[in-house]
């Protein structure tokens, strides 16, 4: 067909649309792949009657790596910084899920002092994930940066102590299979006793600064709302899921690296809208703070690496690992046919699951009101992709 | 003690003369006096608005630049930064660098964009822009035209901001220009109304609607207006916020929706065009909401002492400051509900305040009510008043989501699926957290 072809059964649509409908006619607007609030490359194909929505299509690939593929030629070893740059905002977590799955094939047990370094720097990760989601978040809504920022400014701090720990601050590399890459500096406990101290003050300030704030009420209440057996049913996890209601957590639900041993609480939401997701997110990084206070004060000593052969060779078999990322469950499947490399490397990357549940909420809103609840679904692309 | 009264004569010899800055206008008179004895009254004339526009034009421009400066400094403060601070000392040659950037930049027009209609707008916006500044009064006998309809005036030049708008989104051909023109002119129209019926309240209740008789008026009484009808104030800093496109209403350049709305598709010095034409109009309207309700270049004989326009500036000042501070800290609200906001708070508040007006002014006038002993009860009156409208509209206008606190609850020993969510809904005892709700 040519273009003229085209253009004049555009004009024809637009005729009919004029003649025999209403006079108007919906509009498709892409958001995306370059737009200020899809947090990447991710488009985002609305079609809008006026302001609102009746039609959603998300287009993802834009940021696809090859990461799968690429790991079934590089050594179990060799895949662990891959998995960092899955999920650049949650590296830690990614690192942990797939040494989780590396250790389950190769049958290695993990000293106790890596477990507690795991479970510090995953909780860590966890507050600086969120500090980045609620932040956006409430830039979609309209704020002009000054959360963000304000968050930004815990976020550094946990950057800097995986910095002083492992020497990178995004794509860390830190787990290794069998425990972690190095044992703590020196500087890093004091550092966190001070975070520790400073946080609730900050958190405070955020809590003062929006949860009475009426024109967020006015932004993210009733906006985005899922219903808990449609969140089931979708297969989401998370604060996305806990936000309609539904206590799942993996730490509670599937132990891993001795989570059983601490001492946390599940926050839960009721209307299962953006404000809850937000919510959520706030109480959680109070609960991470607790789990932080146990493990430093019960760090154990000893080694935080177990004997591992650098080209570890598991035998025929395979395993699932996952864990409650900032994100939600993130999984990695290991597939091993007896060789140095994996057979089958996959990833159950929690925001693309997250992501389906989008076109559901937000059909019948506004364009705005589908800003905000992609938002506050908390999406990286890279782990959508891979 | 001080005694004042020798500097009060040295002053008051000086009163007129051309030195005396505390009345620019002294100047200028100086000049057109000096062509009128040699040269025709039309030339004079001319000169005299040709050197009230250049005055003007060279204090909005470099004023335009520290403006840039101070508002990212101040943004940077609230938000835990530096702001600029490599460029210049302390970063005042920013905007500066910024500029040249932007006129360096190529000018790029979509290949589907109405070439004309594209062009003009950035042009075209600087119009209304420089227009207004003619009717503020600087001091009392300092401004380009002291219209005796300025109040008019003021609202016929900035109603036209939005046909420019209009032209800017429609021509471009892009479908987020579009949504941010029509945003702009549906809330321009919404917003106009209670603008208007604001300052009917002072143009009632003063008798004047010249700028500077409003002014007088209330060094006349010695009150400002925002103590006598602070309902009428915030209605305008908001609509006029609002006009502005400044969060919490910035939905016409809504940039995490449409990226910059109707200047999506200009690059280069036409978007610095507009962006500065926005700023100049950020100051304009501080200046005047510093006019109308805080009593512009008077300040209780302050303004004898203090050149007048000094003082105007130190008030546009601290509006400007609130200006930036609600943009430092609010979210933005949806378009349905600013219009809402709009149509079902701030018209029929501002309208009950138009006829409160209408019934004070009766009593003083007609009455002979002793405005030293009225005034202070009907401020009093107002203020009570204004403070049961907030709150009685507050309550009407609330959306129902928000009427239902939003809860946080720990799920405790209760980890499942849909039957422990349940149990956790079920339980009696307080929730974490609770926020919002009726």
């Amino acid at each position: 067909m040519t273009t003229a072809d085209d253009t004049r059964l555009a004009m024809q649509g637009t005729i009919e649309a004029l003649t025999t409908g209403d006079g108007s006619e919906p509009v498709v607007v892409n958001l995306g792949p370059q737009h200020p609030s899809t947090h990447g490359v991710f488009r985002l194909k609305v079609t809008l009657d006026g302001e609102i929505v009746q039609d959603a299509e998300m287009r993802i690939g834009y940021l696809h790596r090859s990461m799968e593929k690429l790991a079934e030629e590089r050594t179990y070893t060799q895949n662990i910084p891959f998995t960092d740059r899955i999920d650049y905002l949650a590296a830690m977590s990614n690192n942990l899920a797939y040494c989780l799955a590396a250790e389950e094939l190769l049958g290695i047990q993990v000293p106790p002092r890596a477990n507690a370094i795991r479970v510090m720097f995953a909780e860590l990760q966890r507050v600086a994930s969120h500090a980045m989601a609620n932040g956006t978040f409430i830039n979609d809504c309209g704020a002009w940066h000054t959360p963000l920022f304000h968050m930004f400014r815990d976020r550094e701090r946990v950057l800097d102590m995986f910095e002083m720990t492992c020497g990178a601050r995004l794509t860390t590399n830190y787990m290794r299979i069998g425990g972690v890459a190095f044992d703590l500096p020196d500087e890093l406990l004091p550092t966190l006793e001070q975070f520790l101290a400073d946080m609730p003050e900050n958190i405070a300030n955020y809590e003062a600064l929006l949860l009475e704030n009426e024109i967020l009420h006015a932004r993210a209440r009733g906006i985005g709302v899922i219903s808990p057996e449609m969140a089931i049913n979708s297969s989401l996890s998370g604060p996305v899921l806990r936000a309609t209601g539904v206590p799942w957590d993996l730490r509670k639900a599937n132990p891993y690296c001795g989570y059983e041993d601490y001492e946390f609480d599940v926050p839960v939401g009721e209307q299962g809208d953006c404000f809850d997701r937000f919510l959520v997110r706030m109480a959680e990084v109070k609960e991470s703070l607790r789990i932080l206070r146990q493990v430093v004060d019960n760090l154990p000593d000893g080694p935080w690496l177990a004997d591992v052969p650098l080209h570890a060779r598991p035998e025929p078999g395979e395993s699932y690992a996952r864990v409650e990322s900032p994100r939600g469950e993130l999984g990695f499947y290991l597939v091993s046919d007896g060789g140095p490399a994996p057979y089958r490397f996959h990833c159950r990357p929690p925001s693309l699951i997250n992501l389906s549940a989008l076109k559901e909420m937000s059909i019948g809103g506004t364009l705005a009101d589908a800003i905000v609840t992609l938002g506050s679904i908390d999406i990286v692309v890279g782990e959508i992709d891979r | 003690m001080i005694d004042l009264t020798g500097l009060a004569s040295v002053l008051g010899s000086t009163m007129g003369a051309w030195y005396d800055f505390r009345d620019l206008n002294n100047l200028q008179r100086l000049i057109t006096e000096w062509i009128a004895d040699w040269g025709p009254d039309w030339l004079a004339s001319i000169i005299a608005g040709v050197l009230g526009t250049l005055g003007i034009l060279g204090v909005i421009g470099p004023t335009l630049l520290i403006l840039i400066w101070v508002e990212r400094k101040v943004i940077a403060r609230f938000q835990q930064r530096y702001g600029p601070n490599r460029v210049g000392p302390k970063g005042l040659l920013q905007p500066v660098a910024d500029a040249v950037k932007l006129i360096l930049k190529e000018q790029l027009a979509p290949r589907a964009a109405d070439k004309l209609i594209f062009f003009l707008p950035p042009v075209l916006i600087f119009v209304p822009g420089v227009l207004i500044w003619g009717v503020l009064p600087f001091g009392p006998r300092m401004s380009v035209a002291d219209l005796n309809v300025g109040v008019l005036f003021l609202l016929a030049v900035s109603g036209t901001t939005v046909l420019v708008i209009f032209m800017a989104g429609w021509s471009s051909n892009n479908k987020y220009a579009l949504f941010g023109a029509m945003r702009a002119v549906a809330m321009s129209i919404s917003y106009e109304v209670p603008m208007v019926l604001a300052l009917l309240t002072l143009v009632v209740f003063s008798g004047t609607m010249s700028i500077n008789g409003i002014v007088q008026w209330q060094q006349q009484e010695d009150v400002i207006f925002i103590l006598l009808f602070p309902l009428s104030a915030i209605a305008f800093f908001f609509a006029a916020s609002a006009e502005l496109n400044r969060t919490p209403a910035d939905i016409s350049e809504a940039e995490s929706e449409i990226v910059a709305g109707y200047h999506t598709e200009y690059s280069g010095m036409r978007f610095g065009l507009f962006y500065a034409v926005e700023l100049g109009n950020t100051l304009v309207v501080s200046a005047f909401i510093a006019t109308f309700f805080l009593g512009g270049w008077w300040l209780w004989g302050l303004d004898q002492w203090v050149p007048s326009w000094i003082i105007l500036l130190v008030k546009t000042g601290a509006v400007y400051f609130l200006l930036i501070w609600t943009r430092g800290t609010l979210p933005r609200l949806r378009v349905d509900q600013l219009m809402g906001f709009c149509w079902k708070a701030l018209v029929p508040a501002t309208l009950l305040f138009v006829v409160v007006a209408f019934v004070e002014r009766t009593l003083l006038v007609s009455e002979g009510w002793d405005t030293t002993v009225a005034l202070p009860v009907m401020a009093v009156i107002n203020i009570a008043l204004t403070l049961g409208a907030i709150l009685l509209f507050a309550r009407v206008s609330r959306p129902a989501p928000l009427r239902r606190p939003a809860r946080i609850r720990m799920a405790g020993a209760q980890i499942g699926g849909l039957r422990a969510a349940r149990q956790v809904a079920s339980r009696t005892e307080e929730p974490q957290l609770q926020v919002g709700g009726d």
